[in-house]
């Protein structure tokens, strides 16, 4: 390795999720000098975004039985008589239960060439419907494991080998600042797509290759969330001008499901004044607890009775219909019908409502070419000012002074020992050994490639957060997020449709699957039925369970150095109020002074003390790929 | 920057020498608040410096006569500033107008071009500035080609950016009117304005004047009522903005809108023929000035024209619904059996006849045949209005205290029947004060007027000429016009303080008992020819002045003022009866 890393930093952070992302900026702007580094080959960890064919390396790496590797135990000479080591995990253990099905046709380009052989048919063969799961379980994960990049396409195929080269270029210099997915954006946007789905006639059969082939124009987060537009995370992007790096949209209809409909719920003024479904008095009652809701602390009389009751038997003391309990409930307090509580909902309700409006008629926000830009603009972030970035850099061990306590330096792969004050790490890089006391919950996820939107509207351009109560007794609420190819994270004519619920069953697909019935069709049914569908169908489809490590205490983690800090990975809910908090409260532990993130400074107001050289360019001013596709923060985006 | 012709400059790349922030040396600094309180100072000087060099530059050019592209040049860096400098526009203006007859078309077309894309980078500085979009309208007037289209996109990105500028409104309906754009397509675009944000007077103003014009009104409808169909689409419309936010006035002002109706035609309400005092009264339907040049009005009596001196009752001449004239008192005395009066204003014609042997005669229009009172409320169908009342009233359980609701119940309930909703007018009024006690005087004023109204219109179904109105909490009189042949009136026992000018149009009144009020003056008991008794009990009259105009009654014979202040002056009845010498009994 020609450039061997600087043998001392401030702070090391292992793992590049969006909390370990956020503290490296943070750390980095207060002028702290930062090793960030990352045992996997992109940005993110759980909650990256990827293409379509690094998605699919992704499932495979999870599908596939790999062994770790050899042992290298050469680290052990490095640690001395009065050290101890924190032995870090080789494989992420974080993502289980992972399952694809495909529905569309995989072998062939042309659907009328092979439309009657139905043997060919992929589903027919792999999932012969999907009421019986157990079954097709293992014969879609094998069938999963045959599905690289077409041989058919070699010019997709060597777009992939092109960023792979790309990729492993940057990370043998062992410093690379740029995100992953905007320079593959830069390498998509000089290789000519093939536009035959441009040229189709309009109603035209989806097939595999066509995803492959366009895989770059897919997104796909792991982790489904929104950016609530008074939340934290959007708070702290504007604060630190990290808004910049991105580009975001509003989410467009807030959507409710309702005996077996998907319904838009009227959230704003003028969604209840443009409803044709509400009548005028639903339309007063429904306003007016909105308003009460706003500043229901000001109006304790209204709903002290009703404190130790749920949120659902208060609201039936509302005057509302059953339809707009309904709407509340599940749609904008976002709340569970028989455990949350009055104050919990009416808590929820206020925070939906006033980020109603900020930026547009939803209170939500989302990241153009995905959540998984998020970590990336911090990491941008951290670069800027002056972070060290590894990727695909794995670390062996930490070292523990044993007399202090304290944990000194980490040893990397390569076997060189680099010392620092402060480390960070996220939850999966820790063994077994330091979690063996943990108990941790998991999430369910779907993401599924459809055909249509699940409500068609006048505009086939639409965000949507749908909250699907729970099916049956004893399943979760369902959150689905449906994303339009306007918001860069999929192609043209799909839609990408993200699923998450809290895991209660065996499985992700257990958890989900019903919902995923009730509003979708096989592609395969359209395919044989021909007829005019209600439901769009479901052209792929991925399930996986992945582990929630929020909301665990320090203290159950055993034998933790006072100078570490464990990052948890993503959370259940919708927002991402708990990283920006635990990035904030660590941040505060490290550099007790200073201020979290503060504003970049004035280009004009930005002098050089110190004998150096004139740096060449003074303010960080990035213009990437993304630079160029026009980046505005959200305030701005706002006022179009 | 890096001279690698890279846009933008800094490239965040993988650079591992050297980090171009040093950590440790060489790290930001941000200047110190004195320094940058320094920097902000220096600035603002320069900038001010610049900016009156150029004013003064330009001042210099205008009075030389130097309107070249110099002077578009530097007004452009003042406007670019400030685009509220008037003179700077007119400068321009003047420059543009000199240069359109010294260049070629071609040339002058570029100009044009030019000064457009100028107006558009102001309108983004301020979107706000009046002269910018004046400045806009005098440029696109002149064109001989104006591109319209172009200018309504403009208008609707600026719309979109701020729906409430009604500079950008303004400009809307002059290009939409000079583009000749079908008010159906205007009235699209409204809806999609108030789709966005139903709180937007400029666009449901907008819609109020393209409705009309939305097609033909056959001519049998009454000016300004639309068809029943777009009005129900609209009060639906606007029930729903007002059911959504019952707090929202633009909403209501425009419901108010859809119910009313246009002023009334021109009419002569009353004409009055009295042969003792020789006098013809005119009520009008609106007040006139009656002046050569402004109101002619022409007089035939026995069909011949005849010329005569017009006055106002309280002999002013400002504008009056009540004008009046003399006729020659020889007249009356001739051997004809009756005298027919016919008077012309305008289009509009009244005739009179005054037979033999009667005092007085007229003609008057029915206040109920005319529905008068119902003007500011349309006539449509009861259904329509029926309906309308009954969503209100539903509004009204939900917010039992909004007060544009209860007020349009009000307005609504007179609309249909003043009378029989008279008691529950009454009671929504008393809970309209209390959710709008800011405007409680307004509301008495207006509910004592709705009373007037009522007991007007109960007067005329009685075929009488007297009316009582005592006991009723009156704060204001109104409409006096329509009292014109009342010879008997009770004002007693409510809240009045004065007896205002307009009184003076009672002409046959004979007995006026005004009695426990808060009177401090009675100018309006003025030049009343018939006025015999006069009761003014319990009032607040201070001084005996204040009754001097009492003087220009002739046939007043007995006055009650008791329990007024001034009869606690000693001299109070000697002033009065030296003031009042033709009043028989002045009881103090």
């Amino acid at each position: 390795m020609a450039d061997k890393l600087p043998s001392e930093f401030d702070v090391i952070v292992i793992g590049t999720g969006l909390p370990e992302s956020i503290i490296a900026a943070a750390c980095s702007r207060s002028g702290q000098s930062v090793l960030h580094v990352d045992s996997r080959s992109y940005y993110g960890g759980n909650w990256a975004g990827f293409n379509f064919s690094g998605l699919l390396s992704w499932i495979k790496e999870y599908q596939e039985e790999s062994d770790v590797g050899e042992e290298w135990a050469a680290w052990q000479e490095l640690i001395l008589e009065t050290e101890e080591a924190i032995v870090l995990r080789k494989k992420d253990q974080t993502v289980q239960h992972v399952e694809v099905i495909c529905y569309v046709r995989q072998d062939s380009d042309d659907p009328i060439e092979k439309a009657g052989a139905v043997q060919k048919n992929p589903v027919s063969v792999m999932s012969p419907g999907l009421n019986d799961p157990l079954d097709t379980v293992d014969t879609s994960c094998s069938d999963t494991s045959e599905l690289p990049a077409p041989h058919n396409e070699p010019e997709t195929a060597l777009e992939v080998l092109e960023v792979e080269v790309t990729l492993e270029k940057e990370n043998q210099h062992g410093y690379t600042s740029c995100s992953q997915s905007a320079l593959e954006r830069d390498i998509a946007e000089h290789v000519p797509i093939m536009e035959d789905v441009a040229n189709a006639p309009k109603k035209h059969w989806i097939t595999y290759s066509q995803i492959v082939k366009e895989g770059r124009k897919f997104n796909i987060d792991l982790t489904s969330k929104l950016l609530y537009s008074r939340g934290l995370l959007i708070d702290l992007l504007i604060k630190s001008n990290v808004s910049r790096y991105a580009e975001f949209k509003n989410v467009t209809r807030i959507l409710g499901y309702q005996e077996g409909n998907v319904l838009q719920v009227p959230c704003s003024r003028a969604d209840v004044f443009n409803s044709k479904k509400l009548t005028m008095v639903e339309k007063r009652m429904l306003m007016k607890f909105l308003t009460f809701c706003l500043d229901y602390e000001q109006h304790p009389d209204e709903y002290k009775a009703y404190e130790q009751s749920t949120f659902s038997e208060y609201l039936k003391t509302q005057k509302l219909t059953p339809n707009l309990r309904h709407f509340v409930l599940h749609s904008i307090a976002m709340t569970s019908e028989t455990s949350s509580n009055t104050l919990d909902g009416l808590r929820e309700t206020r925070n939906f409502l006033q980020c109603l409006g900020r930026y547009g008629n939803t209170p939500f926000l989302f990241p153009l070419y995905g959540q998984g830009e998020m970590p990336q603009c911090f990491c941008r972030m951290c670069a800027v000012f002056g972070g060290t970035y590894c990727l695909n850099h794995a670390v062996q061990c930490l070292v523990v002074d044993k007399e202090s306590g304290k944990c000194k330096a980490i040893i990397d792969h390569f076997g060189q020992r680099i010392s620092a004050k402060y480390f960070v790490v996220e939850d999966s890089y820790l063994s077994e050994k330091t979690c063996s006391n943990v108990t941790y919950r998991q999430i369910s996820r779907a993401v599924l490639i459809t055909d249509g939107s699940i409500l068609n509207a006048d505009s086939d351009q639409h965000i949507s957060i749908l909250t699907v109560p729970p099916v049956e007794p004893g399943s979760a609420a369902v959150r689905v997020i449906e994303l339009c190819s306007s918001t860069m994270t999929c192609m043209k004519g799909t839609y990408l449709v993200h699923l998450t619920c809290m895991s209660l069953k065996k499985t992700a697909r257990e958890d989900l699957e019903l919902v995923v019935q009730k509003l979708f069709t096989p592609y395969a049914e359209v395919e044989l039925e021909n007829g005019e569908q209600e439901k769009p169908s479901l052209l792929w489809a991925l399930y996986f369970n992945m582990r929630d490590s929020s909301g665990i205490n320090r203290d159950s983690y055993n034998n933790l150095p006072s100078n570490m800090y464990v990052c948890s990975g993503p959370d259940c809910f919708l927002g991402n109020e708990h990283a920006v908090k635990q990035a904030k409260t660590f941040f505060q532990h490290i550099l007790p002074n200073e201020e979290f993130c503060p504003p970049l400074p004035n280009p004009e107001d930005i002098v050089f003390d110190g004998d150096g050289v004139q740096p060449e360019v003074l303010v960080p001013k990035p213009d990437t790929a993304k630079e160029v596709t026009g980046q505005r923060n959200p305030e701005e985006h706002a006022q179009e | 920057m890096d001279g690698t012709g890279e846009p933008g400059g800094l490239r965040i790349r993988a650079a591992p020498s050297p980090p171009f922030i040093y950590p440790q040396h060489g790290r930001l600094k941000v200047k110190t608040t004195e320094k940058q309180a320094e920097a902000k100072r220096v600035e603002r000087e320069q900038k001010l410096k610049l900016y009156r060099e150029a004013t003064e530059a330009i001042f210099q050019k205008r009075q030389e006569g130097h309107l070249d592209e110099s002077v578009l040049e530097l007004t452009s860096q003042i406007l670019g500033a400030n685009p509220d400098f008037a003179t700077m526009w007119n400068c321009r203006r003047e420059v543009l107008m000199h240069l359109e007859t010294q260049k070629s078309p071609e040339e002058f077309a570029t100009l044009v071009a030019a000064e457009l894309g100028f107006l558009e980078s102001c309108l983004r500085v301020n979107p706000k500035s009046y002269g910018t979009w004046h400045h806009r309208c005098w440029l696109l007037g002149r064109l001989p080609e104006p591109n319209w289209t172009r200018e309504l996109e403009l208008c609707a990105k600026f719309l979109e950016a701020d729906e409430r500028n009604f500079h950008c409104w303004d400009y809307r309906r002059f290009v939409a009117q000079k583009a000749a754009v079908p008010p159906a397509e205007e009235l699209a675009f409204t809806d999609s304005l108030i789709t966005r944000n139903f709180s937007n007077y400029s666009s449901w103003h907008y819609r109020s004047c393209l409705l009309p014009k939305l097609q033909p009104l056959p001519d049998s409808q009454p000016p300004g009522r639309l068809p029943e169909d777009i009005l129900l689409r609209e009060l639906e419309l606007v029930q729903n903005a007002f059911f959504t936010d019952p707090n929202d006035q633009s909403a209501w002002f425009y419901h108010r809108w859809l119910l009313g109706r246009a002023d009334p035609k021109d009419a002569i309400r009353c004409l009055l023929v009295s042969r003792n005092e020789a006098c013809l009264t005119v009520c009008f339907s609106r007040p006139i000035i009656v002046s050569p040049g402004i109101e002619t009005l022409m007089l035939f009596v026995d069909k011949s024209p005849l010329p005569v001196e017009w006055r106002t009752p309280d002999g002013r001449n400002r504008p009056n619904y009540v004008w009046l004239c003399d006729l020659p008192t020889d007249f009356f005395n001739g051997q004809s059996p009756q005298h027919s009066f016919s008077l012309m204003w305008g289009e509009v014609q009244k005739e009179c006849v005054l037979y033999k042997g009667l005092k007085e005669s007229w003609c008057q229009d029915s206040a109920t045949d005319e529905q008068l009172f119902r003007m500011e409320l349309s006539m449509e169908k009861s259904t329509v209005l029926q309906s309308e009342l009954e969503s209100c009233k539903e509004l009204q359980d939900l917010e039992p205290d909004n007060k544009w609701c209860l007020l349009t119940i009000i307005l609504l309930m007179r609309a249909l029947d003043p009378l029989v909703y008279e008691k529950d007018t009454l009671k929504y009024f008393q809970a309209l004060k209390v959710a709008d006690p800011m405007r409680a005087s307004y509301l008495d004023d207006l509910r004592s007027k709705f009373l007037m109204e009522n007991y007007i219109l109960k007067m005329e179904y009685a075929d009488v000429r007297v009316l009582d109105l005592s006991y009723k909490d009156l704060t204001l009189l109104c409409h006096l016009d329509q009292l014109l042949l009342v010879t008997h009136l009770n004002l007693s026992h409510n809240l009045l303080r004065s007896l205002p000018p307009a009184l003076a149009m009672l002409r046959c009144l004979e007995v006026l008992q005004a009695d426990g009020n808060a009177i401090e003056s009675v100018e309006g008991v003025v030049n009343l020819p018939r006025l015999q008794e006069l009761s003014l009990c319990d009032n607040r009259l201070q001084h005996p002045l204040a009754l001097q105009t009492l003087a220009s009654c002739p046939k007043l014979s007995l006055l009650s003022l008791e329990c007024n202040p001034l009869c606690q002056l000693e001299a109070a009845p000697e002033e009065l009866r030296a003031m009042l010498p033709g009043v028989d009994r002045i009881l103090t």
